[in-house]
């Protein structure tokens, strides 16, 4: 058995570029992710950052094996999952679950909140009836929504509370390993700090394991033990999330840090100089 | 400062909706003079947005009610028609919005959408002197190679470059005053960086004022020069840059100041956090409407405090707080970092 609860290494994943008709000839690659090596101890929160293309997303889903690696090594517990069949997958996709960025459009409109963060206790027939009810009300409080919102539509909550909805359902099965895409930039600033308090509670009292991936390098410094910051489907820098933001060692990093704008204005002011300078 | 060129009064915006009257904008009043940026910070529902369609004349539906003054030059632009809006919009005012993918016509080259703003606005141009006129003003924007992007359409262009050719659309007829909504929210930090600048270096030259929009506090201490701090449709606090970030005075703007995460300082433990959701417009407390989130609350709060300047030092420094200045002083130190960089 391994230290790390997630070990991914030499990850690829391509997509063809296809031309021709008749005859479909592969004739470019997008490379989106690009030999990606990392792990993640158990109650340990990666960070994962970069631009818009830079392959995150694809990285994420690559390693739940929602979209099939074209190579490399997915380790979970110390066991290979890269390829697995979807049959071999479903009794692990209990310990690994993920949170989306939109919570409108991660929600099926037509059921009930309590459906919603049910399905996955049903589907892997952890309980059904009164049982599965009380389980899933307990979890709406946990999250902090109440035990009346059950019956409930997704439409009747505001963006912050549909994210905690999204939340529930990925704690529904008590996974290990959770993976967050986005889950706070669709929010608004006020709730934003709360849906982070959020997790880092929920971190603390399930002993969960993130990989956190956003855009925002000021949030995922927030939350993360240690950031890796990913660049045209590389990681070209990872360490310790002050050691990232602090002295970063990659000209890239460096650059996306120094684009952040500081929310204070001498400093801001202080900073536009020095690169007039 | 000159003379400011536009004025907005005591604008009201409301909309009847299925569920009830909806009052989007409840008494907004500011001005903007050459050369200024004002910042309007605020939260989904915060009416922000409205604010700025409605100085564009956007908002014209038939279950609005826009009542108040927008001026212009001293022209009143509320309730003056059609025509006379057509000749203030994009000529006097232009607006850049968030998602230029949305706002740029996909099936027209990036040049011809230019020509034709040009053109509408019935200067007296040839085609090619307009063609000539769209090049220069890709260039100005900072786009590479212009001569040759005149030809392209929208998607051939990224992010960064397609909410540059809105730029320089709406930079076409030579306005007075920019509205830029979210004009950077959905552009990679980088992008953002560099498109920030643009708005500053024309701000600079061209004596460009702006209205900018936004939830970002960091685009906000990067650009402005004014900040209105709205929520729920009424201004809570309006002040210079220095004042809202170093002795801002309403409890939201200390919630706003205090949950923001920055790289550049030690990480507190836990992130300070603004309690509940902004509020429903259908059903508004009485009062003060940041009242049911406010760790501050008393019994003077069921009572609407005016916007008004509370600080003898700082008659221009306005809020909407019943507390004195002193008690509000004590309350954000026990809040914490907010407003701390001028002791330190």
């Amino acid at each position: 058995m391994s230290e790390s609860l997630l070990e991914v290494n030499g990850l690829v994943k391509h997509f063809p570029v296809k031309r021709g008709l008749l005859i479909s000839r592969e004739v470019d690659r997008v490379r989106a992710v690009d030999g990606v090596s990392f792990s993640v101890a158990p109650g340990e929160t990666l960070g994962l950052v970069g631009e818009s293309g830079s392959g995150k997303s694809t990285l994420c889903r690559a390693v739940l094996q929602l979209t099939e690696p074209t190579s490399g090594s997915v380790r979970f517990e110390g066991r290979e999952i890269a390829g697995l069949s979807r049959r071999a997958m479903r009794p692990l996709r209990r310990e690994m679950q993920m949170i989306f960025q939109d919570p409108y459009a991660s929600l099926n409109p037509r059921r009930r909140v309590g459906q919603i963060v049910g399905e996955p206790l049903r589907l892997q027939r952890v309980a059904s009836g009164t049982e599965l009810r009380r389980q899933v009300q307990g979890l709406l409080e946990r999250v902090g929504l109440a035990p009346e919102h059950y019956d409930r539509y997704p439409y009747e909550f505001s963006g912050g509370q549909r994210q905690r909805i999204g939340i529930a359902r990925a704690l529904a099965l008590r996974p290990k390993l959770i993976v967050a895409d986005e889950p706070v930039s669709a929010l608004d600033v006020s709730i934003r700090a709360q849906i982070v308090n959020l997790l880092d509670d929920l971190q603390d009292e399930f002993g969960l394991t993130y990989l956190f991936v956003a855009h925002d390098i000021g949030v995922v410094r927030h939350v993360s033990d240690r950031i890796a910051v990913m660049h045209e489907g590389r990681i070209v820098e990872q360490g310790p999330a002050d050691r990232v933001c602090e002295q970063p060692s990659d000209a890239y990093t460096k650059r996306l840090l120094a684009a952040v704008p500081v929310p204070d204005p001498r400093e801001s002011r202080a900073r536009r100089a020095d690169s007039r300078a | 400062m000159s003379k400011p060129l536009l004025h907005v009064d005591d604008l009201r915006v409301g909309f009847a909706t299925e569920e009830g009257w909806v009052q989007a904008v409840d008494g907004v009043s500011l001005e903007l003079a050459a050369g200024e940026v004002l910042a309007i910070v605020g939260e989904s529902g915060s009416g922000k947005s409205v604010t700025a369609q409605t100085i564009m004349g956007l908002i014209r539906s038939r279950n609005a009610s826009i009542e108040g003054s927008v001026r212009f030059r001293d022209r009143e632009l509320i309730g003056g028609g059609e025509a006379a809006l057509q000749r203030t919009r994009g000529a006097e005012i232009a607006m850049v919005f968030q998602d230029p993918m949305t706002s740029l016509n996909p099936v027209y080259r990036v040049g011809s959408q230019i020509v034709e703003a040009i053109r509408a606005h019935g200067s007296e141009v040839s085609t090619g002197e307009a063609r000539r006129r769209a090049a220069e003003l890709l260039d100005s924007v900072g786009i590479p190679d212009a001569g040759r992007r005149v030809g392209d359409y929208p998607h051939e262009l990224s992010g960064g470059m397609r909410q540059r050719a809105m730029i320089a659309m709406a930079l076409a007829l030579e306005p007075d005053v920019l509205i830029a909504d979210e004009p950077t929210t959905a552009l990679d930090v980088t992008i953002q960086a560099q498109i920030l600048r643009l708005l500053e270096r024309l701000n600079r030259e061209r004596g460009l004022a702006t209205i900018l929009i936004t939830h970002d506090l960091g685009v906000v201490a990067d650009v402005a020069d004014r900040v209105l701090v709205m929520y729920a449709g009424k201004v809570v606090e309006e002040g210079t840059l220095e004042q809202i970030f170093y002795d801002p005075q309403h409890p939201y703007t200390w919630g706003l100041l205090g949950s923001l995460t920055r790289i550049d300082r030690p990480r507190p433990r836990r992130l300070p956090q603004i309690p509940g959701a902004p509020p429903s417009l259908l059903d508004l407390p009485g009062g003060c409407s940041f009242r049911p989130r406010c760790p501050h609350e008393f019994d003077r709060c069921p009572r609407l405090p005016g916007l008004e300047g509370r600080l003898a030092e700082a008659p221009d420094h306005l809020d909407r707080c019943w507390l004195a200045p002193e008690e509000k002083r004590e309350c954000r130190q026990v809040e914490g970092r907010i407003g701390l960089q001028e002791q330190a």
